[in-house]
């Protein structure tokens, strides 16, 4: 098979798989005539007058707005604190403990303290709550890619004299960006599912609310709508941070194809 | 670009460099690993030393303190008279692996730019400074480029651009030319020959090949296995400038060659096996 043949299969798989499962269910949806499962075209027309935009502003717009922030607090605290950690030992035996218990804590179960500590309806305690727990995906990513730095190349600056903050900035840093960049792809997914957890249980705005509220009122079309909705935004953060980690770490590719 | 002085002008009885009983032991009690014994031997402003060991007998201990990236455990590094006690800023460091001591992420021309950064010079000094290095090694056109892009031979031409851009009066090489094939590593003896006399640098160059000692020198350093001492310091007193073909036929070079051959020799044939794990073949790689 050709290249350009392989990548046409390819991007055909790709559009192929999801298209026919949708017409699946839009297949069995109309025939088995369930309220729970409504149709694929009726979430999709739901979805429409939800989203495209008369409740974007009320509910989409909030939810970005803690995910974004939630996340940017995160990615920066993380590698504030993962650089120092990275770079001393013993800080780093003093530190671990503590960050292998918070980490392998699951959100669901630090909610309740969240909202008594933190006891706001509005953003403060979701953005808290967010930041929090995609803290530690970079966090450890940090301290790992910091690590991981040759000791040649640290040998060298400190042989020029390179003071230690441009060390930091000048090797450190883009040095570890590559680790950095994959804690935060994890944070990042996990920034969508923590709000939509904040969200879900003290709130009133927000994807994660009008996913409660439809539940309990049983109106299982908008529930649906919010569904698809949460799993677009994931997936379309997530595109863009491919996009993003493409450019900035250009070099990184070119050096692994060059050096393996 | 104005040949640069090294401080040649400045009479003075006293060496550029003055290397005093210097040992290194790593570790303590049971398990403390004596690398560098007992080293001593001082370098003129502007002379060419190389010094030669058998593998795996300390050189790179021994270049690192000398360097002010270790702390010695004995003995001092005295630069004009001074104890060198962190990296001096007369000094710079060439490393073997330039795949290592290069930025991947940082182009060539920033690479270069490294050590500059921190020094009060104004950006237009900085780029002629950065512009004449890369030059003087022969590479105009890769500015722009990632040391990555570039062969092997080059990045480490990019490497000791870099040191020449800091314009320190001691260059100090370690291995620099081991990972590199035979004929750009003999491009690469003859580049570093011809700037020393271009920027009027000291070089204290540590090899493990002996053609290269010898053909470069001005003085060999020949040390003994591990825990490491001076064996002898040897003059080469071969016409200047050398030539890869003519020098070598010399047959002064040989017989100079020979005795460092055989000195080195009786070095591994004296050490205890267990810290040297090589055979002859290495000697000459």
């Amino acid at each position: 098979m050709s290249a350009r043949s392989y990548r046409l299969v390819k991007i055909g798989a790709e559009i192929a798989v999801p298209v026919a499962i949708l017409v699946a269910w839009q297949l069995w949806t109309a025939h088995a005539q369930s309220p729970r499962f409504p149709r694929l075209s009726t979430i999709l027309t739901t979805f429409q007058d939800m989203w495209l935009f008369s409740q974007f502003g009320t509910h989409v717009v909030p939810s970005l707005e803690r995910v974004g922030l939630g996340f940017a607090i995160a990615a920066v605290a993380g590698v504030a604190i993962g650089i120092p950690l990275g770079l001393s030992r013993v800080s780093r035996a003093a530190a671990m403990p503590h960050i292998e218990y918070w980490r392998a804590m699951p959100p669901p179960a630090l909610l309740p303290i969240s909202i008594v500590l933190v006891h706001s309806i509005g953003n403060e305690q979701k953005i808290a709550f967010i930041a929090f727990f995609c803290l530690f995906p970079v966090l450890l990513n940090t301290i790992d890619g910091v690590r991981g730095i040759d000791p040649t190349l640290i040998d060298t600056a400190r042989s020029y004299g390179v003071p230690r903050h441009e060390r930091i900035r000048r090797l450190v840093l883009p040095g570890a960006m590559p680790q950095i960049m994959a804690g935060m792809r994890t944070s990042l997914s996990l920034a969508v599912i923590t709000m939509v957890l904040a969200e879900y249980f003290s709130s009133t705005s927000g994807v994660g609310y009008v996913l409660l509220i439809s539940k309990n009122t049983y109106q299982l079309g908008p529930m649906w709508a919010a569904i698809v909705l949460i799993g677009v935004l994931g997936y379309l953060l997530n595109v863009l941070f491919i996009l993003a980690e493409r450019r900035l770490l250009a070099w990184h590719r070119g050096w692994r194809a060059a050096t393996s | 670009m104005a040949p640069r002085l090294a401080g040649r002008d400045l009479v003075s009885a006293q060496p550029l460099l003055q290397i005093d009983g210097l040992g290194k032991t790593y570790g303590s009690g049971d398990k403390a690993v004596q690398a560098v014994g007992d080293v001593s031997f001082a370098i003129d402003d502007g002379e060419f030393m190389c010094v030669v060991g058998p593998s795996g007998c300390g050189k790179t201990t021994l270049l690192k303190c000398i360097g002010g990236l270790l702390r010695p455990t004995r003995g001092e590094v005295l630069l004009r008279g001074r104890r060198v006690t962190e990296p001096p800023e007369e000094m710079a460091l060439v490393f073997q692996e330039y795949s290592r001591s290069l930025m991947p992420w940082a182009s060539v021309r920033n690479n270069v730019l490294l050590p500059l950064r921190h020094k009060k010079l104004s950006r237009a000094e900085r780029n002629r400074l950065v512009e004449d290095s890369l030059a003087a090694v022969g590479l105009t056109r890769v500015l722009d480029r990632y040391p990555w892009q570039l062969s092997g031979g080059m990045q480490q031409r990019v490497a000791i651009a870099r040191a020449l851009a800091y314009q320190p009066a001691i260059l100090l090489m370690d291995e620099p030319f081991a990972s590199v094939d035979a004929q750009t590593r003999a491009d690469l003896e003859d580049l570093v020959l011809r700037v020393r006399d271009e920027y009027g640098i000291t070089i204290l160059f540590v090899t493990h090949d002996i053609d290269e000692s010898v053909y470069l020198s001005d003085r060999v350093v020949v040390l003994t296995h591990a825990p490491t001492e001076v064996k002898e310091v040897l003059p080469v007193d071969l016409p200047s400038p050398r030539d890869q073909i003519a020098t070598k036929e010399l047959p002064d070079f040989a017989s100079l060659r020979a005795h460092v051959y055989r000195l080195i020799k009786r070095e591994q044939a004296d050490a205890p096996p267990v810290e040297v794990a090589v055979d002859g073949g290495t000697l000459s790689a």
